[in-house]
């Protein structure tokens, strides 16, 4: 499965970069985590406190353990301050 | 009824024009930039393109259903603001008061928790710094 990761605020200053594409076989938002945080340190840094990270999975927030199946974009940012 | 986000200033008398026809009340809340620290330079303000407009349509709808609204609209800037100036704003209508308060309530707790915005404070020096979300929003929602 190909999905369109997309960071925000300070989850893509860290990364580097907004989005990447990414093969994975990642059953669930939680494999997925896994995955991008073994790719190096900026990833790992950025997804060492999940506590900090909020996921949408199609632009729906969603939690951890929601399944990817079916998904094209997922997006980590931290928890919203507008308003 | 309807959802916006934009980089560009609004203009209050112009948002209410022909807003809530047929209402018994409207309330319009408007949110603007402070400097709490006392040194900053301006507030960026960052989004999820996409999400949010289908979340501020999401919440407009469910406070439509659940206060019975006559109309409602919800205005968000994005980008970099100064301190004083306007950054989002809520009208509400209903045929009473009470409903068109609560309702407009109910949005800015929402949106301020789960609408895909971020804030940044850019100092006078220069250095920037992310707004952190507070507990209190989080627990703000429970009363609904």
């Amino acid at each position: 499965m190909v999905l369109e990761v997309l960071y925000f605020a300070w989850l893509r200053e860290r990364i580097g970069q907004p989005r990447e594409t990414i093969t994975t076989e990642a059953r669930t938002v939680r494999d997925l985590v896994a995955q991008l945080a073994a790719m190096d340190d900026w990833h790992a840094q950025a997804f060492a406190d999940m506590r900090a990270v909020r996921c949408a999975v199609d632009q729906k927030l969603v939690d951890l353990d929601t399944p990817l199946d079916g998904a094209r974009e997922v997006a980590f940012f931290p928890p919203m301050t507008g308003g | 009824m309807s959802a916006r986000v934009q980089t560009a200033a609004f203009d209050l008398a112009q948002e209410l024009q022909g807003f809530g026809a047929g209402a018994g009340a409207v309330v319009t809340f408007t949110g603007v930039v402070r400097d709490d620290s006392g040194r900053m330079a301006a507030l960026e303000l960052e989004h999820y393109p996409g999400m949010t407009e289908a979340t501020m349509n999401e919440y407009g709808a469910e406070a439509a259903r659940r206060f019975d609204l006559i109309d409602w609209r919800i205005v968000h800037r994005h980008g970099r603001l100064g301190v004083g100036e306007q950054i989002m704003f809520v009208a509400t209508a209903a045929r009473h008061r009470r409903a068109a308060f609560e309702a407009a309530d109910y949005l800015m707790d929402w949106l301020k928790s789960r609408a895909p915005f971020w804030k940044r404070e850019i100092a006078s020096d220069g250095q920037a710094e992310w707004v952190q979300a507070k507990d209190s929003d989080e627990t703000s929602l429970l009363r609904w």
